[in-house]
C-alpha cells in the first residue's frame, strides 16, 4: 500500500532518521546566500532517504525552509528526477532521443521493457529494478546510451541491456563505462546529487572511448594549438 | 586543410587529468588576480571569444554589461545543464578536466567583482558532479577559493549545484529560478540577467565552454586566441560528432572548420553508407544536408546558410534514417519539455506531435504539411524563450528539404523505411 501514490499522507520521520535529515539539510542550506535556493538539494536528499520524494519528504523541506507544503510539491512536480512513487533500487534510463533511438535506443527500449515486464517510470515487484525513457542525457557520441542510477553506460546493445538488468536483479557486480568501479544504489545516487560528497570521484577514467577520438587524431598527427608568445 | 588544436581536451588522456596535479597551478589565475578587474574584461573582449552554449554572444561584451559600484552583489553562474539533444561536450570537459572550469570561475569572478559563483549542472550526471565537487574542494584546500587568494584579498565562494531533469533549465532565467528554488520557467527580459539575474542582481550567466576557455586567453593572450578561428567566429571550440560516422567523438578545432574536415579524421561516415542530413548545432539548429558539406562551421557562415552554429553538436544520419521519424521524436522532445508557461509552445508543439505521428504512420495529408508549417509559424518568436522557437527548426528545415519524403509516407500508407539498418547492429 505504502507504494501507491499518496498513500501516506500527514506522514512524518522518525525522530533519529530526522535529526540526521536536519543536520544534513542544516549544512546544504548554508550554502546559499538564501535558504530557498536550497529546495532541489533538499528534495534529492529526501529522495535518498525514501527512494522518492514522499509526503513526509515534502513536509520536511517545507518545515526546513519555511515554505508551504503547496510551493514544495509544485516545485517538485516539475522536475522529472524527483518521483512520486519509490523506484527501484537500481533506476535503469534508456535514451530514446532521436539520435540514441536511431541508432538501437527504440530497439534497446522494446526489448528491455518486454524482459523485465515494467514499463516507463513503473518499478518491478521485487523494487530492484524501475525502467525510464530518457531524454538525451549528454553522450551522444556513445550512442546507444542507458544510465543507471544517473552513471554512464555506453554503447549499449538489447542484449548487453537485458544482460545488466539481469546482473542487477541477481545481485551481481556492475561498472558504469565511465564512473565508479561499484554502481550505487538509486538512493545512494540522490544523497550525492544533494550535495554530500560520498568520496568515489577519484575512481573510473578521466576519458574514454569516443571522448578520446579527436585527441588520439591530433597526436598521430602531431597537431597542436598555436605555440603561446 | 584545418588541423585540430587541443585546449581544453589536450590534458583527457592523462588518467590525473581531473586533479590539481593533471591540470596545472592555476598560473591563468595568478595573473589576472595582479591584472585590474577591467584589463580581465578587456583581454576577453579583444580576445573574440563568443558564448559557447549556442547563442554566441561576445563573451567580454556580456561581463561588460554588469553595472559597477552599484554596491549590489554580483553573481556568477554557469551555466553546466547541457541537455539539448546532440550535445555532449560540456559533459566529458567537466568529467575530465573540471579545474579549466573552476579557474576559469576565478577569473571571471573576479572580472565582474562576484564574490559568490555557482555551476548549475544537470543532475542527470553522477560522476560529472563528483568530478566538479572533487575539483572545487580540492581547489578550497590549496587556497584557491575562499578567503584572500593568492593574497590578493580577492574572496570567492563556489557551490556546485545538482538540478533535477528539465531541458528548460538551460534556458538562462529559467535556470536562475531553478537555482532559486522555484519551477525552472523562463522570465520576461528585459531586464536581463546583467541588471536582474539571481536574487535580483547583476549576474552573468555563460556556458561552460566559454568560461573554461578563459584561463588559455588570460595565459596566452587576446592574440593567440584570435589567430585560430575566423574574422568574426575566433578560437577553437569543441566539435561534437555523433551518429552514423565512423569514429563518433569529441574534436577540438578552430571555428570555421567544415564538416567534410571533420568526418575525414573521423573516419567518415559509416562504412557502405553516404550522408543524408544532419544538424550543426543541435536539435534546435535547421537540419542540412550533403549540400553543407563544405560550409565553414562558423556563426555567421552557418546562419548565412539557414541554420546556426549553435552548440557544434553534429548530429550526423545516414540515407537509412528517416526524416519524419526523427523530426516526430525531436517534436516529442520539445512538447515533453516544454515548461508550459507561453501557450503558442505548449499547445503547438502538443499539436505538432500528434500530426506528426499521425505522418509517420501513413496516415496524413499534404494538407498536414500546411498544418505543422502554419503551427510552426505560430510558435516561432511567439514564447518568452527560444524552447519554442528550437522546436520550429527541424519542422520548417526538414519540410522544406524532405517534403517527397513526408508525402512518400500518406502515398503508401506508411514509413517507407526498414528501422534496423539505421542501428549500430543493424545491416544495410
Amino acid at each position: 500500500m505504502s507504494h501507491e501514490e499518496g498513500a501516506v499522507v500527514g506522514a512524518t520521520y522518525p525522530p533519529e532518521v530526522r535529526e540526521r535529515l536536519e543536520r544534513d539539510a542544516k549544512e546544504i542550506i548554508g550554502r546559499y546566500p538564501k535558504p530557498r535556493s536550497a529546495l532541489l538539494p533538499l528534495l534529492h536528499l529526501v529522495q535518498s532517504e525514501d527512494g522518492y520524494v514522499s509526503d513526509a519528504g515534502h513536509e520536511f523541506c517545507a518545515e526546513m525552509l519555511g515554505l508551504s507544503k503547496a510551493e514544495v510539491v509544485g516545485v517538485s512536480t516539475f522536475y522529472t528526477m524527483y518521483k512520486r512513487r519509490p523506484m527501484g533500487e537500481y533506476h535503469v534510463g534508456v535514451c530514446i532521443n532521436t539520435l540514441c533511438a536511431v541508432m538501437g535506443g527504440d530497439q534497446i527500449w522494446d526489448e528491455l521493457s518486454e524482459h523485465v515486464g515494467v514499463g516507463h517510470d513503473e518499478t518491478t515487484p521485487d523494487g530492484k529494478v524501475s525502467l525510464e525513457r530518457l531524454e538525451c542525457n549528454a553522450a551522444c557520441d556513445f550512442a546507444p546510451v542507458m544510465m543507471v542510477n544517473w552513471e554512464f553506460f555506453d554503447n549499449q546493445t538489447p542484449d548487453s541491456a537485458k544482460q545488466l538488468v539481469d546482473d542487477l536483479r541477481d545481485g551481481k557486480d556492475v561498472t558504469p563505462t565511465r564512473g565508479p568501479k561499484r554502481l550505487c544504489t538509486f538512493k545512494e545516487a540522490s544523497r550525492v546529487l544533494a550535495g554530500l560528497s560520498d568520496g568515489l570521484a577519484g575512481e573510473g577514467p578521466s576519458a574514454a572511448g569516443a571522448s578520446l577520438e579527436g585527441l588520439k587524431v591530433a597526436k598521430a598527427n602531431g597537431w597542436k594549438a598555436p605555440e603561446a608568445p | 586543410m584545418t588541423t585540430l588544436t587541443p585546449v581544453l581536451t589536450a590534458n583527457w588522456d592523462r588518467p590525473d587529468s581531473f586533479t590539481l596535479d593533471g591540470y596545472g597551478d592555476y598560473a591563468a589565475a595568478r595573473k589576472a588576480l595582479t591584472m585590474d578587474p577591467d584589463a580581465v574584461i578587456q583581454a576577453v573582449k579583444d580576445s573574440g571569444l563568443r558564448g559557447r552554449g549556442g547563442a554566441g554572444f561576445p563573451t567580454g561584451m556580456k561581463w561588460g554589461f554588469i553595472p559597477q559600484g552599484d554596491g549590489k552583489p554580483h553573481y556568477l553562474v554557469v551555466n553546466a545543464d547541457e541537455s539539448e539533444p546532440g550535445t555532449c561536450k560540456d559533459i566529458p570537459l567537466m568529467m575530465a578536466n573540471p579545474h579549466s572550469l573552476v579557474e576559469g570561475v576565478i577569473i571571471t569572478s573576479y572580472a565582474i567583482r562576484a564574490s559568490h559563483a555557482f555551476i548549475y549542472v544537470r543532475g542527470e550526471v553522477l560522476h560529472v558532479i563528483r568530478r566538479l565537487r572533487a575539483a572545487v574542494a580540492e581547489a578550497y584546500e590549496r587556497g584557491l577559493l575562499g578567503k584572500n587568494i593568492f593574497g590578493s584579498g580577492f574572496d570567492l565562494e563556489l557551490v556546485v549545484h545538482s538540478g533535477a531533469g528539465a531541458y528548460i533549465c538551460g534556458e538562462e532565467t529559467a535556470l536562475l529560478d531553478s537555482l532559486e528554488g522555484y519551477r525552472g520557467q523562463p522570465r520576461l527580459k528585459p531586464p536581463f540577467p546583467a541588471v536582474a539575474g539571481l536574487y535580483a542582481s547583476p549576474t552573468v550567466v555563460n556556458n561552460v565552454e566559454s568560461v573554461a576557455s578563459v584561463p588559455s586567453i588570460i595565459a596566452n593572450g587576446a592574440e593567440w586566441f584570435a589567430s585560430m578561428g575566423t574574422e568574426k567566429s575566433k578560437g577553437f571550440g569543441i566539435f561534437s560528432l555523433s551518429g552514423h560516422v565512423t569514429r563518433p567523438g569529441q574534436y577540438e578545432a578552430p571555428l570555421g572548420i567544415t564538416l567534410r574536415e571533420l568526418l575525414d579524421m573521423a573516419g567518415g561516415i559509416r562504412a557502405g553508407h553516404r550522408l543524408k542530413f544532419w544538424t550543426p548545432g543541435g536539435s534546435s539548429t535547421p537540419i542540412f544536408t550533403d549540400e553543407h558539406l563544405d560550409v565553414p562551421l562558423d556563426f555567421e557562415s552557418v546562419g548565412a546558410k539557414g541554420s546556426m552554429l549553435g552548440t557544434r553538436a553534429l548530429q550526423i544520419f545516414d540515407e537509412t534514417t528517416c526524416v519524419v521519424r526523427a523530426v516526430l521524436r525531436w517534436t516529442e522532445f520539445y512538447a515533453h519539455e516544454s515548461c508550459g508557461k507561453c501557450t503558442p509552445c505548449r499547445e503547438g508543439t502538443y499539436w505538432l506531435k500528434q500530426v506528426l505521428k499521425r505522418l509517420e504512420k501513413g496516415q496524413g495529408s499534404e494538407e498536414d504539411l500546411t498544418t505543422i508549417t502554419d503551427i510552426a509559424d505560430n510558435i516561432l518568436g511567439r514564447s518568452f524563450c527560444a524552447l519554442g522557437d528550437g522546436a520550429t527548426s527541424p519542422i520548417h528545415s526538414s519540410v522544406k528539404l524532405f517534403r517527397d519524403e513526408y508525402l512518400k509516407h500518406f502515398e503508401i500508407g506508411g514509413c517507407p523505411f526498414d528501422h534496423a539498418p539505421s542501428t549500430v547492429w543493424g545491416t544495410a
